[in-house]
């Protein structure tokens, strides 16, 4: 059922009037107020950046040297999470030790094609080790169509200062829950030197004897 | 009227078809492909129409450009790893498409949600509606020809509520935010502060649109009387979302099935009276009005607490096996997801009910007889998104 | 030397002329004006098409052009050599020599209109007894040009949109003329520059021009909407919408040619905002009497150039109007009321000087204004309306 709630006659052309000053007042506007003209002349101007902004995955490390203080250990648990498949990674036969010296596996290869990546952030969501971080460097284009956009784990290792210049909140909680972690840790070593240094007053040191 | 009177009413009536429009005989007539490449389909999508004079006797939409295989990439896809994916449905409402599988999720395991994570969620949902009702309108006006002007001014406030999200979820569309069991990562108050301050905004860029626009008179003629769809048709063919409420029927999944905690916002449903391309456009704008209202309401009352449940898993995500239906009230209509699991790690079966593609259905009835130039203006007041139509 | 200051083209080219026998000086005056005419109207024209899309992008909230040069002024030459560089495509079925004449006769028509326009005191071309009747017909044979151009291509949908721009153009024509035939009722001749100097008194400091009475003001408004018509400028411009689904009659034609159909658009813009600035805002008088040192051609552009940019306002707000309901516009509203008001405007003659005249003649005009507005409103049942909520 039509209902006819058309409210009344009204003079034809005053919608077209009152149309036509609210253009002319963003047409003046445009002169004297940000609000009024938005455009950010880009690549001279630019926005500031959000601290959130996630774009393609890189590797964190820790220290100086990218090989040395990888915190990757190649579970690959980002790789088999990720839902279109974007990173490869290799693991290595041998050990090297870590940022608190002890041995872990490490990655001969790890390549993201990030004409594939999504930018999802699930690899850095399920990786254990916060080895992996979202970048905000988007300026990426290259003119090699054929493996300029596949980084492998040398131009994916980025510092952990970087880390913290480009997401300082999240950066700061990272480290604090690693340092947490460590701490942990070093309470749990300390504690079973103590009970072995007590026992091997007494008797001869045993190796495997778990403290408590 | 509820949804069950009119259904009750209409049956005693016989569901109408409006009648089909032949031409005179005289003349052949000109059968013309609108699209894929035209400047105003909403994306790929093809319309093929036969006219008699100006007149659209046949019109067949034709779509599939944009198949992505998503429900099939889902079935060898984790639970988790689907969720990104479906921010690519409507990819202008990536938020709502995550809500509506997290909540289905949520129904498959019987998962809680923190109250905190609902807010959020109501707070997000609610940007997202008022940001995609003032593109639609936008498309709209700019296909009817006013040079892009409101088009411009709904972007305008649209970059604001990006920035928002970007603040919150790290991306401006493909936000990947919720999880099963609650939010992925919490506001901060600086952000609640940027939300509220975006939010009291908004009221001034919708009065502006409507001073420019409403009672424009060259609008009016060009959309009132035109693209009538009458509320049995509707229903009988599963029309959902602003459009079904501007042919008058009372149904709003916020209201009926009150999923997360819509039942604690007082919002009002707009419905519409005459059923045409003039009502869709008022009825998004009011719903953008009612939105705000949500939006100032939630900000106010979101309590402090955890935004997801420590104990809900991440990875290693297997639910037992069983099915569920969730929908929501996305911006675009129902949108429902009906997962099967068989206890596997993936989804034995994963659909979509897309409401930009049932919604299409019945253009060609809305477009019998109307005038070709008005084909493109009710097409555009369906407001769909091929992401979405063809997955 | 406010004298020399307004009449210095004037003496500039008698001083050039006097160089030459006196047998040749009439005719190489006559060309030495069309040389500046045809020099200075097209670099008018490349000026707004700068101003155009600055505008636009202001009203918009966006800035224009302005990588080209400072402020985008050198965007025209980089469209220029746009065009000219481009391939010159004739379709194999078109009718060749047709095709390339249509351009030509759109210019060559167009520039003849500003023959007659007294652009300064005593600036004009060719001073005819006739020179509005000269002017309309210059102006009508322009839509030859574009009947031309849309039946050499052999495109039924240039023809389609060809057709519909001659109609639209028809139409109009008539309340053009109707508009202009009150001031030629008042002024008692149709030589322009007699219109003008009719114009150029002065009481109490305030002109007479025939936009301050109640007849001209309705003249000018509905000369006006005729105006913008007969250019297919916003919001009549359907035969060359974008999004609609004939493309317009110069789809065949790419590079320079299309660039000549752009040109003529302009021109006709320009030439009929002349003649409406000669008809009704007083030509190259001064707004005020003590303004009178000011150079009457400084005078004429400038009002020219608020023409244009009125033009460009209402183009950056307004959604265009359906071929039909600009017909119906046209025929069932514009000609009746330019109809009334040669009938008020010869009330105003005889009704004698005095305040009676200025009440009368207005409340005829408003009361039918509204009278004709509200009744076609309530036929075509248009409206502004009151929203229902769901209880």
């Amino acid at each position: 059922m039509i209902t006819d709630n058309t409210v009344g006659g009204i003079l034809l052309g005053e919608g077209i009037l009152k149309g036509l000053t609210e253009t002319a007042k963003n047409f003046a506007g445009s002169f004297v107020s940000a609000e009024r003209l938005t455009t950010v002349e880009y690549p001279e101007q630019r926005v500031a950046p959000i601290e959130a902004t996630r774009v393609f995955p890189f590797l964190v490390y820790d220290g100086k040297d990218w090989e040395a203080g990888m915190r990757c250990v190649a579970c690959q648990i980002c790789e088999k999470e990720c839902p279109p498949k974007c990173i490869y990674i290799e693991k290595s036969k041998d050990k090297k030790p870590d940022a608190v010296g002890k041995p872990q596996f490490y990655p001969t290869k790890f390549d993201i094609d990030i004409s594939v990546c999504m930018s999802c952030q699930i690899c850095v969501e399920v990786c254990p080790f916060e080895a992996i971080k979202m970048d905000t460097e988007f300026e990426l284009s290259t003119e090699d169509r054929f493996g300029g956009l596949l980084l492998g784990r040398e131009q994916l290792s980025k510092s952990n200062e970087y880390y913290h210049e480009i997401h300082a909140t999240e950066a700061a909680n990272v480290d604090a829950s690693l340092a947490a972690g460590r701490a942990k840790v070093d309470a749990k070593t300390t504690a079973v030197a103590i009970a072995a240094a007590v026992r091997g007053a007494e008797v001869p040191p045993r190796p495997a004897e778990g403290g408590d | 009227m509820t949804l069950t009177g009119f259904v009750q009413e209409n049956k005693k009536v016989g569901w109408n078809r409006p009648p089909v429009i032949e031409s005179d005989g005289e003349g052949e007539l000109l059968e013309v492909a609108m699209g894929p490449h035209h400047p105003s389909t909403h994306g790929v999508f093809r319309m093929d129409v036969a006219l008699d004079g100006e007149r659209v006797i046949r019109l067949k939409p034709v779509f599939g450009y944009l198949h992505r295989n998503h429900e099939k990439i889902a079935e060898g896809t984790s639970f988790l790893g689907s969720m990104p994916y479906t921010d690519r449905l409507d990819y202008i409402c990536s938020l709502t498409n995550n809500w509506a599988y997290a909540l289905t999720v949520e129904k498959l395991t019987g998962q809680e949600v923190p109250e905190r994570a609902e807010y959020l969620r109501v707070i997000l949902g609610e940007l997202t509606r008022v940001q995609n009702h003032a593109s639609s309108i936008g498309f709209l006006i700019q296909e009817m020809g006013a040079s892009g002007t409101p088009l411009m001014y709904a972007f305008r406030e649209r970059e604001k509520i990006l920035d928002l999200f970007e603040g919150l979820t790290g991306s401006r569309m493909m936000c990947n935010y919720m999880r099963f069991g609650g939010c992925r990562v919490d506001a901060s108050p600086a952000w609640l502060d940027a939300t509220r301050k975006v939010v009291s905004g908004l009221p001034g860029f919708i009065d502006e649109v409507d001073r420019l626009l409403s009672s424009n008179e060259i609008l009016m003629a060009r959309t009132q009387g035109v693209g009538i769809l009458r509320p049995e048709l509707a229903v009988n063919a599963g029309v959902t979302g602003p459009m079904l409420r501007a042919s008058g029927v009372n149904y709003d999944i916020r209201k009926v099935d009150g999923y997360g905690i819509y039942n604690r916002f007082n919002f009002r449903v707009p419905l519409g009276d005459h059923w045409d391309v003039y009502d869709r456009f008022m009825i998004r704008m009011l719903e953008m009005r009612e939105s705000i209202r949500m939006l100032e309401q939630a900000l106010r009352e979101i309590p402090a607490g955890p935004v997801m449940d420590p104990k809900a898993k991440i990875r290693g995500f297997r639910p037992k096996p069983g099915e569920a239906y969730g929908r929501i009230e996305a911006p675009k209509g129902e949108l429902g997801f009906y997962l099967i699991s068989d206890g596997g790690p993936n989804p034995y079966r994963y659909r979509v009910r897309p409401p930009s593609l049932i919604n299409l259905t019945i253009l060609e009835d809305m477009c019998l007889g109307q005038n070709v130039a008005d084909v493109v203006l009710i097409f555009g007041s369906v407001d769909i998104v091929l992401g979405e139509v063809d997955r | 030397m406010v004298e020399r200051m307004d009449q210095v083209f004037v003496l500039f080219a008698h001083w050039l002329v006097g160089f030459l026998p006196a047998g040749w000086q009439p005719v190489a005056a006559v060309l030495l004006s069309v040389v500046v005419i045809i020099c200075l109207f097209p670099a008018l024209f490349a000026l707004t098409t700068v101003l155009e899309r600055k505008g636009l992008g202001r009203i918009q909230n966006r800035i224009g052009p302005n990588r080209t040069g400072p402020f985008g002024i050198l965007q025209p030459v980089a469209d220029g050599i746009k065009s000219l560089t481009k391939e010159d495509i004739v379709p194999l079925s078109a009718d060749a020599v047709v095709h390339f004449l249509a351009p030509l006769v759109l210019v060559v028509t167009v520039f003849m209109g500003f023959a007659v326009l007294p652009m300064g005191r005593g600036m004009v071309l060719a001073d005819i007894d006739a020179g509005l009747l000269f002017f309309f017909a210059m102006g009508a044979s322009t839509e030859l040009s574009v009947f031309m151009a849309g039946w050499s291509s052999r495109n039924k949908y240039s023809l389609l949109g060809a057709m519909r721009a001659v109609a639209q153009m028809i139409s109009y024509e008539v309340p053009l003329l109707m508009s202009s035939v009150a001031v030629v009722m008042i002024t008692g001749s149709l030589s322009l520059s007699r219109i003008v100097e009719a114009q150029n008194h002065y009481t109490w400091g305030l002109p007479h021009w025939y936009i301050f009475t109640p007849w001209g003001l309705a003249g000018f408004v509905m000369y006006a909407i005729a105006a913008t018509a007969e250019t297919n400028r916003s919001p009549f411009d359907l035969p060359e919408g974008e999004s609609e689904l004939v493309a317009g009659y110069h789809t065949e034609y790419s590079g320079f040619k299309f660039a000549l159909f752009f040109l003529g658009e302009y021109l006709a813009m320009f030439s009929i905002s002349g003649l409406g600035t000669t008809l009704f805002l007083g030509g190259w008088s001064a707004p005020f009497s003590f303004l009178g040192w000011v150079p009457s051609w400084i005078w004429f552009f400038s009002k020219l150039m608020l023409s244009i940019c009125v033009f460009i306002w209402l183009r950056g707000t307004l959604p265009r109007l359906r071929q039909d309901q600009l017909m119906n516009f046209a025929w069932k509203f514009v000609l009746p009321m330019t109809l009334l008001n040669l009938m008020v405007a010869a009330l105003w003659r005889f009704l004698g000087d005095g305040w009676e005249r200025w009440v009368i003649c207005s409340a005829i005009l408003l009361l039918a204004y509204l009278a004709m507005g509200w009744l076609g409103m309530r036929q075509g049942h248009i409206g502004p309306r009151r929203y229902r909520y769901a209880d």
